[in-house]
Formats: C-alpha cells, structure tokens, sequence
C-alpha cells in the first residue's frame, strides 16, 4: 500500500566542526503518511529536517526528495515543501495577511492567486478576524497557527513541522493536530519532530526515535510500546519490601525506581497486574496503560540533555 | 590550499529575479512608514546648509571664489548616500538577520541566501537613490545647483549606495553583536565623514592623509563627483574618481555576499 518514497535518506551525516550533529542516518518516507522524529534536545532532528528542507547542506551521504538531490535541485524541492519553522520566524514588519502575501511571492505565486489563498489559509486556522493585526499582538498559540498557514501558502505536497506545538495550550494543540489530520487526509505527506510523546502516538503512521544523531529505533508508535514497554505498567510507592515482593512475582519485568516510585514494565498480557493488585494491597498502586514516553525513556534514558 | 580559500571568498553569486522579491519586501516595510522615513533626509541638510553653509560660511575664504554653502552642499548630498546605505546594511540587515529571522524564514521557499543578501544590497543602494534625492531636493531649492549635469547624481547614488551596501555587509557578515558596529561606525564612517573633502578642500590635509583618504576612503571619490556635478560639471579627473567606484563596488558585492554565506550556513 505504502510504496511510493518521497525522501530517502542514506548515511545522512551532518558534522558541526567537530560535533557529529547527524551520524550517517537512513530512513525512508513514504507518500501520504504521517512521519515522526523522536528525540531528546540535541538530538539531531531539527538538523536532520533542516537537511531535508535544503537549507544546511550535508557533510556526508545521500538524500532525496521526491527522486530530487537535495544539493543540485534544491530550488525545484523548496518549491514542494512547507515549513512550519520551530522559531517563530514571522516578519514583524507586517500584518497577519500581509506576512501570507508577502512569502507566497517568495513562490512567484500571482498577487490575485495569492490574496485568494491567504484568506482560505486564514480562515483554515482560525485567524480571519486577525487578519489586520500585527505579529507582536497575536499569542503563542496564533502565531504558530500562522506559521502552519504560512507553510500551506504553497500548496505543498511535503510539510515539515518543526515541534509543531511546543508551549502551546491544550486548545492550541488539538487545533494543530485538527488541521494536521486534515491536511494528511487531503494526501499531504507530513513529517514532524516532536518530543512530545502524546502527539507522536497520535499523529504519526511511523516514527524513528533519535538519540546522539543516530536513529535508535523505528516503527507504528503502537509496535514500539508493546515492543518495548509490554502493554500495562504498574505504578506503586517505594518500599524496599515491595521492590523485593514484585522481583519475585515478575522475575521477566523490568523494574525502574523513579525517585520515590516503582514502575513495572512486562511483556505479560493486559490483566496481570490486576491479579496481583486483587490479591495484595500496595500503597498508592495503580496500573496505567504503556505509552510512548515510557518507549523514550527507557531507549533514550533519563539523564538530562543539553 | 590556500588560494581555494581565498577563492571561496569572491565565488561569483547565482543570481536570478528572486532577488528582487527581496527588495520589493524591504520597500514594503519602508513604504508603511514612508512619511517618518523622509523626515531625516529632509531636515538634516537644512540645519546643515543654516549652520556651516551660511553661519560658518562667513568666515570661510575658498580658491576660485566658490562659496562656502556652495562648496557644501553636493558633500551633503554625497554623506547621505553614505549614511543611509551603510547603516541600512548594517544595522538594519542585521536585525532582519538575527532578531527577527527574516532570511531564515525567506531561504526556506526558492529564493536562496545568495538572493536575500543581493536583495539587501539593492535595497541599501536604493535607500542611498531616496535619500540623497530627497537631499538634492533641498540644495536645489537653496538655489545651490548650478549646472544640468546633477541628473547624473541620480545613477551615481545607485553605485555610491551599493558599494557603502556591500562594505556594510562584510561587517554584519562578521559582527558578533549589533553594539560591534560602533566600530565601524566610529572608526570608518565617521572619519571619512570628515576626512573625505566634505566641509573644507583636501589640500589643507597632511600629505598622507590625503593619500590615505583617496585610497581608502569611498566618500573621497563620491564627493568629487556630486561636486562636480552641481558646481562645475564634467572634467577629465572626474574618470579616476568613477573608476575606482566601479572596480571597488563589485569586489565588495561579491565579497560580501560570499562572507555573509559562510556566516549563516555551516
């Protein structure tokens, strides 16, 4: 089903001097999905996209964009491609429509043309009333709905969204992931970074997750949770007691003390820890479902980055 | 080794049309602001030709009975070219560069780096054609004109303009902080704001400061030819002047936007 690839990567590498930002990376994606880059700060997607979007050139390896080297035909992909930046690169100079206008003429697109899709755009997410304002007037979550309308001003076949909502609200946020899914449905292929877990599990058909500029793992975000982390993870207080008990009861699971908690991840089927939890009480147990963040945590770890 | 480094330096730029939707987003900011923006140009000379032309101008005694307002005046003209293609290249391309990320936001649509700083360039040289017209404007008015020739300060602003652009650009190229440009505004401009033939004739300067300010000093060369061109008209010196304009402002374009390219993409 998923058979056309519209950027492939192979031994991608990006060095800054003498950090290996990006280490020799392959990855392919394919046309219509939703694909994500996982990772801690530092860990090389944002230069990675920025690769993609040929703006940073490579140090090494290969990549293509729709069949196109990101290095000869870069002029060709930059017109296909929409970038929702992390930064907010918005030109204050202007108003909300005028700063639609004035980048759909970076594209040569015609002033009538322009005015036309702007107006959709804004309408699109949310903004027509704002139209007039200027960009230090409008909030976080405005202006990065604005910067997703500005990537679309276009009509891109490929965007890239760079921690698309990064300190946002939870309104703010579901209205991004709203638009997002649309736009996906429409064939749009989208690829995001993100270190937000729950937007990846929601968002994304297949994500990789990168850890130093390498990719450490790939797959469905539901693969990779049963996978890694099983389906269920108990939650109790510490207590050297019960540590003792639950390394007894579950010799195959993985046990991680997390400040003054004990989480227990096992490959077991769903119902487990139920059985436990009916026969023994512990003090503030609980049982959640795996997600994600537990997959990151344990192939990225826990130590502090940057 | 060495040489492809040097080389790398003045790579000559790929240019295309793009370059121009660059400028035309810098003249859209100006033109929102247009009314604010014509008020320097047009009130600074005036006090400048009230004070030195005319109260000053008294006690000056120029060869070849020139007057002093008259001697003046096209200096005016020329130090506003100066002035407002340098710090629109330095300070002004620098805010779009590195608080508002304008290029950022440009170079990730079809227009490349090579085109947002070209467009730049223009830009400056543009804002040099504004504001020594609007210069010009007042001197004509003065009645301080005084041969057709001063049209051709028209183009002439273009070129002055585009070079003050490309020697800003080297600075904003490697300038680590908007406050460095003290530096070059302090120990360049200012300088040859005085130093260039503007408020009294060269020949009143130390030998080597002479020579200095011909070889190294644009204004020197701007200055004698808005001179000419209000006073006197054409004369045969006037060659050298423009040429060591149209060989110098290449070599900066060029240099600059390579620099500029090596700050920004790694």
């Amino acid at each position: 089903m998923q058979s056309e690839v519209v950027i492939e990567a192979e031994g991608l590498t990006k060095k800054f001097g003498n950090l290996v930002a990006v280490d020799s990376l392959g990855f392919q994606v394919f046309k219509g999905e939703c694909f994500g880059f996982l990772g801690p700060n530092g860990a090389g997607k944002t230069t990675t996209i920025k690769m993609v979007n040929c703006v940073l050139p490579l140090t090494a390896g290969k990549l293509t964009v729709a069949g196109m080297d990101v290095i000869k035909q870069a002029r060709e992909i930059k017109k296909m491609i929409g970038v929702a930046p992390q930064e907010d690169n918005l030109d204050p100079d202007f108003t909300v429509l005028h700063n639609l206008i004035v980048y759909a003429r970076y594209f040569d697109i015609p002033k009538i043309e322009a005015q036309k899709r702007a107006e959709e755009l804004l309408r699109f997410v949310q903004l027509d009333e704002k139209s007039k304002v200027l960009i230090d007037q409008l909030s976080a979550g405005m202006k990065r709905r604005l910067i997703l309308a500005r990537a679309l001003i276009n009509e891109p076949q490929i965007l890239i969204l760079d921690e698309p909502t990064t300190g946002l609200d939870p309104q703010a946020r579901h209205l991004i992931w709203d638009k997002v899914r649309s736009l996906q449905k429409e064939g749009v292929t989208i690829v995001l970074t993100t270190h937000y877990m729950e937007e990846a599990a929601q968002l994304c058909d297949r994500t990789v997750i990168m850890d130093n500029g390498k990719i450490i793992e790939e797959g469905k975000p539901s693969d990779l949770i049963k996978k890694h982390v099983g389906e269920e993870v108990l939650e109790v207080a510490y207590d050297e007691e019960v540590l003792k008990f639950l390394k007894n009861a579950f010799p195959d699971a993985r046990l991680d003390v997390v400040s003054d908690r004990i989480q227990v991840f096992t490959n077991q089927p769903r119902g487990v820890f139920t059985q436990i939890l009916n026969k023994f009480s512990f003090k503030a147990a609980m049982i959640r479902d795996a997600n994600l963040e537990d997959v990151f945590l344990k192939l990225t770890g826990r130590r502090l980055r940057e | 080794m060495k040489t492809s480094k040097v080389a790398s330096y003045f790579k000559m730029p790929k240019l295309s049309y793009r370059v121009w939707r660059v400028w035309r987003r810098d003249q859209d900011v100006f033109m929102k602001t247009y009314k604010v923006n014509f008020i320097p140009p047009l009130v600074e000379p005036i006090f400048y030709l009230l004070g030195l032309g005319l109260g000053l101008g008294d006690f000056v005694q120029l060869v070849g009975n020139v007057h002093y307002i008259d001697f003046i005046a096209p200096a005016l003209v020329a130090t506003s070219m100066m002035y407002s293609s340098f710090f629109e290249c330095t300070y002004a391309s620098f805010v779009r560069m590195y608080y508002q990320k304008t290029f950022d936001a440009i170079i990730a649509t079809p227009v490349s780096l090579e085109e947002v700083i070209a467009g730049e360039l223009l830009w400056g040289a543009t804002k040099s054609i504004i504001n020594s017209t609007i210069v010009l404007g007042v001197i004509l008015l003065f009645g301080l004109v005084h041969t057709p020739f001063f049209l051709l300060i028209l183009p002439l602003s273009f070129l002055v303009g585009l070079l003050f652009s490309a020697i800003a650009m080297c600075f904003t190229a490697i300038t680590p902080n908007i406050d460095s440009f003290n530096y070059p505004a302090f120990l360049f401009i200012t300088p040859m704001f005085i130093l260039s033939g503007t408020f009294f004739p060269m020949g009143g300067l130390p030998v080597a400061v002479q020579m200095l300010a011909n070889i190294f000093f644009p204004l020197t060369h701007a200055v004698m030819l808005t001179r000419a061109l209000t006073l006197e008209g054409l004369n045969p010196t006037l060659l050298l002047n423009l040429s060591w304009l149209l060989v110098t402002t290449p070599f900066f374009f060029v240099l600059s936007i390579n620099m500029m390219k090596k700050r920004l993409i790694k």
